[in-house]
């Protein structure tokens, strides 16, 4: 018996365990994702004789005799289907990975299903968008910009990917068949902290399919981060490719290759392992005090640790100004405790990579990854390879939010690579994502803030543990992130910080969108508001007695980068924003039911657009044969939007339009050198380089025309005696025509974000609803609306579930126990509310055409903000994240 | 998932055939969520042909593989009214989408056991028996008795679920229907129903606890004498702690919601 899909017999048959996902994909249907792998997050949708089944969960064997249609055979031959072209007027994905089966699911609604959407779309998750897009999309409202008329910035103009993404045709890091592929497992250790003493192999090497095991004695000796920055002396050098000392449950111990997943798996469950379990720690308090087990204690000195000894990875000790001079001074003070628990990404797509070796014998890898020139790097360090021996690039990436700027994979892959000669895959489960992968890092941050009677503070003190995990990857980074502009945006004679980054056997944590940001302005926008309330203020007015104004410096304790500055100030509009929302009457559908509480608040958060120390781009831009124009770029796009942007950029400044323009991007055989997609950089460094390299070609084109050339058109260079075309000017050329352009990251100017709810609160039964979201920010030039809100409304969404549901939890023995969507809930449709988005108009005087970032930064003012309300309205002043229904009541009842 | 350690699908399945690492298959949508490496064989019941809801003079029988989605659009049998309000309100109580109806089992959800599985609420509150089969013989035991704890039931090793007949006088009183999660259309932490039978009231506490509860009340209780009961049942450790919900809670809302379907079929 066949399966008939999209209307083509598939004679083979799929294999007794197999799932429909797993044959749909062999069988070419690279449109059918692999999200949860567990039936919810419907990234894997298909039709099954007509009706909408999550693949993933649905035995393939039963397809037999049936019709499947995946996102590849939705739409006739020669177009879209309508469901398919609603998602592109309504730009209703970011990475696009959920998006198939969004269209899938939406393609079979009825008419009730399609008026209960919180209902219909609960199977399927969405990490970027906050589900307003959706929401537009499968409503049929068009919010998206034609191009063509007037200038391309400022437009909201769609993604240049979205005709792939919508038919199931963009290439994400999986989406590739290579043949003689295999297949790469890991196992895992059980242990928090344990030696590996023996590792007997011999079983796993005589399974079928097997073809190598790799343990600690087929790495290299070298220790390295995980973390990727442009400074490798950012991080603690801790980490080795296998290990003899496993550090927390879910490291690896060893790695099986096979000719099959099944064969790798079955090769793991046969390798005999001795452990010596040793002491572990799972606290970072208890972490620091004497007599604790040392997780790095072997690494005293050269890994630059701050204290190995006693498990502190980084830490901070400053003062500004006097605080005991300040807190003297003040007519209120006050002082409490804040816990933020471990959160995950969640991207759709998990951590992974292929690799393989080129015609030329060159390591290359495909990978998921945020990073690929520092990848690179990195690799090419392990393993004493020249950088030109090495190339790392990127399909389209499915969701990154910083869990990317790790080597979490490529490590490996490149020594199964090497070791086989043969191309190798290693594509995490969902298990391994929350178990093996990293985390927010949790934050405890005790402050204690005075204020005189109008307002001013006088003093702020910090002390802030983070916990970093088993390793130190962005350990010390976040820390002194956390610290910086959380209270730099305040203007206060007297701050003190006393931060630590510690170690515990715990899975690792590392960078997070916020960047510790969002943990620590949990506990400063909350004590400000306790402030306002001991003060019998306006919280708003509260702020704007303190916040910090245009000229003035970024003051916070510590050496920090000193090439943060102002280069737009719209703080101020955005608190004029939240206070023009909360004048406004609650409208009928904000009412709260009857005996429920009520309550405002708000918070705001500022972000240095780029990282300290320098964040470096290339581009190039080039002119084709045809007329058309090519970005080179090495920045990556999971949804981001940059590359929106870029073409936007350039299309202005050579006088043509987006479609005009092709990028290629992500792979380090494109251009020089790129830092990465992270910390904010995708538009105000990357695209300024691209700005560069368009200005640059701009002129260069208008050289080879000769003298008295005036300007560009989107079909040639215009002269006095008439235009030369573009494909002319570019045959009569020897070589291409071709600029470069590069930017360093330095100055950087900061952005700015304030949010503020109305919510209610069912004291019987713990429920918050909200009731009123309104987010203000301040991102500069607005280069695409349309991507500008997307980006805030997602940040908010994502910050929503940090405080209302999301959280790893670990049991005594140090293991993970929410390690599936299942355990651990990431909003739904159903948990989104709109949020009214306003953006502040400002021009910066160091981005792009006066852009600033807008990407991490909307996450930071959500949770204080809902704290904030939540006190309002209940009179309890709530310090620990999740803000879950059943934590709300018990709170209350405990008064 | 794909489940690697299989080799083998028997298809449709009988009783009798299974072995050690065998498993049953309903519709896949439980067995394939979640690794499976001790299993080796898939028994397909779903290929069985079973009629997924037959009703009779004695009340409805639902074979074990009818699919929720089947079960949610059943409408062969009006008079037995106390159904058709629950099944959809239990329907709609799964975490999993009207995409995981389509293909997931009664059956599979009562022999799942988990405390949140609205079908094991549906069918323990309508008075289900289940008809089990294994090589020696068939047996019949009610749904309450079938979930044990979390994750586990009375089933033998081999022996597999064919049936739930509610009976028809569980099928017409009047019914309440309250549930509880962490989250809109979320998970069930608590799930309640309340039957009218005849001038008494039948009262079924799941999801908040570890296997289901039935109290039962030859009148309508007043709200103390509820409460006093809901104490003496459920004791204090069934109810469940996990990430769903913390157990205070549960029993909190199990006591509210309660109280609220006692005043309510009071009426």
């Amino acid at each position: 018996m066949t399966v008939r899909i999209n209307g083509a017999d598939h004679d083979r048959p799929p294999r007794p365990g197999q799932c429909l996902r797993t044959y749909l994909r062999e069988e070419g249907c690279f449109g059918v994702k692999k999200g949860c792998d567990s039936g919810d997050c419907g990234a894997c949708t298909v039709h099954v004789d007509g009706r909408p089944v999550h693949s993933c969960v649905y035995p393939a064997f039963r397809a037999q005799g049936r019709q499947v249609t995946t996102i590849e055979g939705l739409a006739p031959p020669d177009g879209l289907h309508p469901v398919q072209q609603r998602f592109l007027d309504a730009q209703g994905f970011q990475c696009g990975f959920c998006t198939a089966g969004m269209i899938m699911t939406t393609a079979a609604l009825d008419e009730a299903e399609l008026a209960d959407l919180p209902r219909a779309l609960k199977g399927n998750l969405c990490r970027c968008t906050g589900y307003r897009a959706i929401a537009d999309a499968v409503h049929g409202v068009r919010t998206v910009a034609e191009p063509g008329d007037g200038p391309a910035v400022g437009a909201g103009l769609g993604a240049p990917a979205g005709p792939q993404v919508v038919t199931g045709a963009a290439r994400y890091t999986f989406d590739v068949d290579v043949p003689g592929l295999l297949h790469l497992k890991v196992l895992r250790s059980p242990h928090a902290h344990a030696r590996i003493t023996a590792v007997d192999t011999a079983a796993a090497l005589a399974v079928p399919g097997v073809t190598a095991v790799l343990t600690h004695r087929d790495a290299p000796p070298r220790y390295f981060s995980t973390a990727r920055h442009e400074h490798a002396d950012e991080d603690p050098a801790d980490t080795r490719v296998l290990d003899d000392v496993v550090r927390h449950a879910g490291q690896r111990v060893a790695a099986v290759v096979a000719e099959t997943e099944a064969a790798a798996e079955e090769g793991c469950r046969r390798l005999r392992v001795t452990y010596e379990v040793l002491p572990a720690v799972l606290d970072p308090e208890a972490a620091m005090r004497p007599g604790a087990p040392a997780v790095h204690g072997d690494k005293i000195t050269g890994h630059r640790i701050a204290r190995a000894a006693d498990n502190v990875v980084g830490e901070l000790h400053a003062e500004l100004g006097d605080v005991a001079a300040g807190f003297a001074g003040a007519d209120v003070v006050y002082e409490a405790t804040f816990r933020t628990p471990r959160v995950q990404h969640a991207a759709l797509e998990t951590h992974g990579a292929i690799g393989w070796l080129d015609e030329a014998g060159r390591l290359t890898l495909r990978s998921s990854t945020q990073t690929p020139f520092l990848t690179r790097r990195a690799l090419a360090e392990l393993f004493d390879l020249p950088p030109d021996r090495v190339r790392v690039l990127t399909g389209r990436v499915g969701g990154g939010f910083g869990g990317k700027q790790e080597m979490l994979v490529e490590d490996l892959v490149a020594l199964a690579v090497r070791r086989t000669g043969r191309p190798v895959k290693l594509e995490y489960t969902r298990e391994e994502q929350f178990t093996s992968a990293t985390t927010r890092h949790p934050f405890t941050v005790t402050m204690k803030a005075g204020a005189r009677r109008d307002g001013t503070l006088t003093a702020l003190t910090l002390r802030v543990v983070s916990d970093t995990g088993a390793y130190g990857n962005h350990g010390p980074a976040v820390m002194y992130h956390s610290c910086h502009e959380s209270i730099a945006v305040y203007r206060c004679a007297n701050k003190k910080v006393d931060a630590y980054a510690v170690y515990t056997n715990t899975v690792p944590s590392g960078a997070f969108r916020g960047y510790g940001l969002g943990q620590v302005s949990f506990a400063v926008e909350s004590v400000l508001d306790e402030l306002a309330r001991r003060l019998d203020l306006d919280p708003v007015l509260l702020r704007e007695r303190n916040i910090v104004r245009p000229g003035e410096p970024l003051a916070a304790p510590g050496d920090h980068a000193d090439d943060l500055t102002i280069g737009s100030y719209g703080l101020d509009q955005c608190l004029d924003a939240v206070r023009t929302a909360a004048a406004r009457p609650a409208g009928p559908d904000e009412a709260a039911p009857a005996g429920w509480l009520t309550g405002e608040g708000m918070a705001l958060a500022m972000i240095a657009a780029g990282p300290p120390g320098g964040h470096f781009a290339d581009a190039a831009v080039t002119l084709l044969p045809d007329g058309r124009y090519e970005i080179a770029v090495g920045t990556t796009e999971f949804g981001n939007g940059s590359t929106t942007v870029h073409a936007q950029l350039a299309a202005d400044t050579l006088g043509t339009t987006p479609d005009r323009i092709v990028v290629r991007q992500s792979d380090t055989d494109l251009v020089g050198h790129d830092t990465g997609a992270f910390a904010s950089t995708g538009v105000v460094v990357a695209g300024r380089a691209v700005l560069h390299a368009a200005r640059a070609l701009r002129e260069r084109l208008l050289e080879l025309a000769g003298p008295g050339a005036t300007g560009l058109d989107p079909d040639g260079v215009i002269r006095p005696h008439g235009r030369l075309g573009l494909a002319e000017l570019a045959a009569s050329s020897p070589e291409p025509v071709r600029a470069e352009g590069r930017w360093a990251g330095s100055p950087r100017s900061v952005a700015f974000n304030v949010q503020w709810f109305r919510v209610a609160v069912d004291p019987g039964t713990g429920e918050l609803r909200i009731l009123r979201s309104v987010h203000s920010a301040d991102a500069g030039t607005v280069l695409n609306p349309l991507q500008t809100r997307g980006q805030i409304e997602g940040g908010v969404a994502q910050a929503l579930g940090a405080a209302l549901a999301e959280h790893i939890d670990i049991d005594a023995a140090g293991r993970v126990t929410t390690a599936a969507f299942r355990q651990y809930h990431l909003p739904t449709f159903a948990d989104v509310p709109h949020t009214e988005v306003v953006l502040a108009r400002t021009a910066d005087a160091i981005g792009p055409l006066g852009a600033k970032s807008m990407s991490e930064s909307p996450f930071n003012p959500v949770a204080p903000a809902l704290a904030n309300a939540l006190r309002d309205a209940t009179g309890v002043r709530f310090t620990e994240l999740p803000f879950t229904r059943d934590r709300i009541w018990q709170r209350l009842r405990a008064g | 998932m794909d489940l690697h350690t299989v080799v083998e699908v028997v298809s449709p399945a009988t009783v009798g055939q299974w072995r050690p690492g065998d498993a049953w298959l309903g519709g896949g949508t439980g067995l394939f969520a979640e690794p499976q490496t001790g299993v080796t064989r898939l028994l397909d019941l779903a290929a069985a042909g079973w009629t997924p809801v037959t009703a009779h003079e004695h009340g409805l029988e639902i074979a074990a593989t009818c699919t929720v989605a089947e079960l949610a659009g059943y409408a062969g049998a009006p008079r037995f009214t106390a159904f058709h309000e629950l099944a959809t309100a239990c329907c709609r109580a799964f975490l999993a989408s009207a995409k995981i109806w389509n293909v997931a089992t009664v059956g599979g959800n009562l022999c799942a056991a988990l405390p949140a599985g609205p079908m094991i609420a549906l069918t323990a509150a309508l008075d289900g028996e289940c008809l089990l089969l294994a090589p020696a013989g068939e047996r019949r035991l009610g749904v309450v008795d079938l979930v044990t704890g979390d994750g586990r039931t009375a089933l033998a090793p081999g022996e597999l679920l064919r049936s739930i007949t509610l009976p028809a006088a569980a099928l017409t009183g009047r019914t309440a229907f309250r549930q509880g999660s962490l989250f809109t259309h979320g998970r069930s932490a608590v799930l309640l129903i309340g039957r009218r039978a005849g001038a008494g009231l039948v009262l079924t506490v799941t999801a908040a606890t570890v296997r289901p509860f039935q109290l039962r009340f030859a009148g309508v209780p007043a709200a103390a004498e509820l409460a006093a009961a809901l104490r003496d049942t459920v004791p204090g450790d069934a109810y469940v702690d996990d990430v769903h919900g913390l157990p205070a809670w549960r029993r909190h809302l199990t006591a509210r919601y309660a109280e609220e379907i006692r005043a309510e079929l009071a009426r």
